[in-house]
């Protein structure tokens, strides 16, 4: 009898078919982990236990202790006994601990609260989980590895029997993680069911019973985690065919464009090291790429580059051939580079304002005349832009908040192609891209390498990495770990983006 | 809402026996919207931008107050104490943008500050006295007309414009169909209204000052790179700044048009009464920010026009004039506006999310 059974799951959005076919059962009190790449659809799954995506927008059954569930919204499957705890945790940064473990939920009498028994509540709770600091603590003063634990609590004091946990570790230190695992495996003798997802294999390894690994919104299967090893389970999560997806060209990497030696960055408000020693190379006519984790450190190092890291940083950066260290993005654009950001809604569009106005707002002063802007002008680049990376628009007045994903994409591509860059750097290109627009963008980016542009590319999806990159770098934990040439080999790759040292 | 203009035009027309609407208390009626509308236009600029500025109205007290010192205790010409006015209107404008863009003081904070500050300075500057009167020269910007043969170029040189702009939106595959009715129309329009206004005194000095001012804070406002990285600011600060966008500088430049405007405002103001007191420009701020949001403009940034907020500050105005009128008390002339403003935005709310 499984605690848990997830029946041929299947998931669209649009005509991008997310999951496909997927089962999988969880048996009681067991710690299951669901691994595969970035965009393989463990997110999407555990979105749909949880209610997130409600009954009736998927296709397939989940049985949840012997009875088949239909959750629509995340209150009845927290009702149900199941608790998820996003990536993003959903803490009250100026509320304390115990606040936050009973927000929604206050312990009453006569609608006044309780502050005795909450904090008695709250502290017993968080013991049961070894921590021992004041529950009185506000969030804020608490670390990434606390506010983990207090999550946990919360979701406990809801009585939830079977816990998810999206890569609970990824901002965590060693230490932390550890107590992390330590205390999930003390709750699974209690009778906790867990699902967890991670990159972190060896983590994996050592807590999980079972380990399912997904691969292109498919179930490649399920394993027992003591018959199977580090290797084998990367070799079934990226073990694939390279497709002619990208249709990689042929190019002869030209003059040197970026040179970065002995980059550190630290955070602005803790003064971590968030970048360490790193040093890269970029040419023009070539592609560069940057491989790893989440939380590796990749769009830290590519916002030092562009000028809009607010931390410290020292080291040398050098950019055809002169000393480049912007104090903002405007000097680093005068410098000629350009930066097409992981989050496109939140750093690349101003959402409201029309195509043209988009495309244009790099370059506006290029389209101007003393202190005047030149319609005509705007209007033959949006024109042409369009055209040239095949933008699929109404017409130009349009808001960009209308077009699909992979539009919006290219709008911000047309944008910092009109400041006509030296080094442009990706952010995450595809993220969140439909398959068609995808390949579109692999042109674009491949077309503009054979103009003599040198391309920085930061991806967490491997094959798109290997498929269009002449050089990949690997990042961990703030270093750069190795560095890969043609013919890559994923599994080599992924383990220098996940050794842990 | 233009709609809502029309409709309570009507109204005030119905209930006062065609009064409202008669030449003399259309041209009333202007010259009350000038000043609003003249702080309208800059307070749009600084709402898209994302802010606030809740210290004009003492900014116009003061500006205004500078005004009459200069004219009437020092004698200066109206040119020169004009000169002075605006000046302290830029020193105002870049002290407020100074602390906001580049201190991060909350403009709310600043602006409140500003707005007990500059409200005591007139004060003690004026020691509490009526400053007045002002020359025949500077009440003349106040209270003045336009002579008939300079509207008589004004409106041709409005109606070449519009022949202009005929062929603009030509060339931009309007068919003749569409331009030739934008263009008459707005011909139309103007003709009727100097017409109309010519019939009693003139166009009013002041209504003279906010169509210039409006036109060119319009037009800064959509045919400038810096207009435009005012619209981009407020609609995502973050996707400016990514896109090479200088906020902090144009966020200062911003407040410094809205003290050159609360100073223009001040001079008019002022040059109207005859004479300047410290509690001249009391709730200005509001009526100017009342004016903006019912012309659109959103509180969150990055969305609104100047026809927009002139077309608003119309429609305070008219309510206020048309009250007026009615002899309605007081009290209640406040309870009317107040729902009108909330009921406005509720509108626009409700109709933002049906879409």
């Amino acid at each position: 009898m499984y605690a848990l059974q997830m029946q041929n799951i299947t998931k669209s959005f649009g005509n991008v078919q997310a999951l496909k076919n997927i089962s999988f059962s969880v048996a009681p009190a067991e710690i299951h982990a669901l691994c595969g790449e970035n965009g393989a659809g463990k997110s999407t799954l555990m979105k749909i236990l949880s209610g997130v995506y409600p009954y009736g927008s998927y296709g397939g059954n989940i049985i949840w202790n012997g009875q088949e569930v239909r959750f629509k919204n995340l209150s009845q499957s927290e009702h149900a006994g199941i608790a998820i705890i996003a990536q993003e945790l959903a803490l009250v940064p100026e509320m304390t601990i115990a606040e936050n473990i009973f927000l929604g939920r206050e312990i009453c009498n006569k609608g006044i609260i309780q502050w005795d028994k909450t904090i008695a509540a709250a502290t017993a709770l968080m013991q049961s989980l070894s921590v021992s600091l004041n529950v009185q603590t506000k969030i804020k003063d608490c670390g990434v590895g606390i506010q983990q634990m207090v999550e946990i609590a919360k979701a406990l004091s809801k009585k939830a029997k079977l816990l998810i946990l999206d890569e609970p570790t990824a901002a965590l230190t060693e230490t932390e993680s550890e107590n992390l695992l330590q205390i999930l495996k003390k709750l699974r003798v209690q009778g906790l069911t867990a699902i967890i997802i991670s990159h972190k294999l060896n983590e994996v390894l050592h807590v999980a019973q079972s380990i399912t690994v997904l691969r292109d919104g498919e179930s490649v299967g399920t394993y027992n985690a003591s018959s199977i090893d580090e290797e084998a389970l990367i070799k079934s999560m990226v073990g694939r065919q390279l497709s002619d997806l990208y249709n990689k060209q042929l190019r002869k990497p030209g003059k040197q464009i970026l040179q970065i030696s002995n980059l550190h960055t630290w955070h602005p408000k803790t003064n971590k090291p968030i970048i360490k020693n790193v040093s890269l190379t970029v040419h023009s006519n070539q592609i560069v790429g940057i491989a790893g984790l989440m939380g590796a450190g990749r769009t830290e190092l590519v916002e030092t580059i562009f000028g809009a890291w607010a931390g410290k940083c020292d080291g040398q950066i050098t950019l055809n051939e002169l000393k480049h260290f912007p104090k903002n993005p405007r000097q680093a654009i005068k410098n000629g580079l350009a930066l097409v950001s992981e989050d496109r809604k939140r750093f690349g569009l101003i959402l409201q304002q029309s195509i043209s106005a988009n495309t244009t707002l790099a370059a506006l002063k290029t389209f101007s005349k003393n202190f005047l802007i030149q319609n005509k002008a705007i209007q033959q680049a949006t024109t042409q832009s369009v055209a040239q990376l095949k933008i699929k628009i109404h017409n130009a007045k349009q808001p960009v908040a209308h077009l699909s994903g992979g539009n919006q994409q290219k709008v911000v591509l047309a944008k910092w192609l009109l400041t006509k860059p030296s080094l442009l750097i990706l952010d995450e290109p595809t993220r969140g891209i439909d398959i068609g627009a995808k390949a579109e963008i692999y042109t674009i980016i491949q077309n503009l390498a054979a103009t003599g542009v040198g391309i920085l590319m930061v991806s967490s999806e491997l094959p798109e990495l290997m498929g269009l990159c002449d050089t990949i770098y690997v990042m961990n934990n703030g270093t750069i770990n190795g560095s890969f040439e043609t013919p890559y080999s994923a599994e080599s790759i992924m383990h220098y983006a996940t050794a842990q040292h | 809402m233009l709609f809502a203009l029309i409709g309570i035009w009507l109204l005030f027309s119905i209930v006062t026996d065609g009064v409202f609407l008669n030449s003399r208390n259309f041209t009333n009626l202007m010259r009350q919207t000038a000043i609003v509308g003249i702080l309208a236009s800059g307070m749009v600029l600084i709402i898209v931008a994302g802010h606030i500025d809740l210290s004009i109205g003492s900014m116009v007290a003061l500006t205004g107050g500078i005004t009459a010192i200069a004219n009437v205790w020092w004698g200066l010409t109206t040119p020169l104490a004009i000169v002075l006015a605006v000046l302290t209107g830029i020193v105002l404008g870049i002290i407020n943008g100074y602390l906001i863009a580049y201190q991060k003081i909350p403009a709310f904070i600043v602006t409140l500050g500003g707005m007990l500050i500059y409200r005591g300075i007139v004060k003690g500057l004026t020691k509490g006295e009526t400053v007045g009167p002002l020359s025949d020269a500077m009440q003349y910007t106040g209270s003045g007309y336009l002579p008939l043969w300079l509207s008589y170029i004004l409106i041709a040189v409005s109606l070449a414009s519009f022949i202009k702009y005929f062929f603009t939106l030509r060339k931009n595959n309007k068919s003749i169909a569409t331009a030739g009715l934008i263009t008459l129309s707005l011909s139309l329009l103007t003709v009727l209204f100097f017409t109309y206004i010519n019939s009693y005194k003139g166009l009013p000095i002041p209504v003279l000052v906010l169509l210039m001012v409006a036109a060119t804070i319009a037009f800064i406002a959509m045919q400038t790179p810096f207009g435009r990285y005012v619209y981009a600011a407020g609609g995502n600060a973050e996707a400016a700044f990514y896109s090479g966008i200088n906020i902090k500088s144009n966020l200062l430049f911003v407040y410094i048009i809205m003290g050159i405007l609360a100073a223009v405002a001040g001079i008019l103001y002022t040059a109207q009464l005859g004479n300047a007191t410290a509690n001249a420009g009391r709730n200005l701020e509001l009526d100017a920010i009342a004016a903006c949001v019912i012309g659109g403009t959103s509180l969150l940034g990055g969305k609104g026009t100047i026809p927009g907020a002139l077309l608003g500050a119309l429609i305070m105005a008219s309510l206020d004039n048309g009250m007026s009128l009615l002899n309605i008390e007081d009290f209640t002339q406040d309870i009317i506006k107040g729902l009108i403003l909330v009921t406005a935005v509720w509108l626009d709310i409700t109709g933002g999310n049906s879409k």
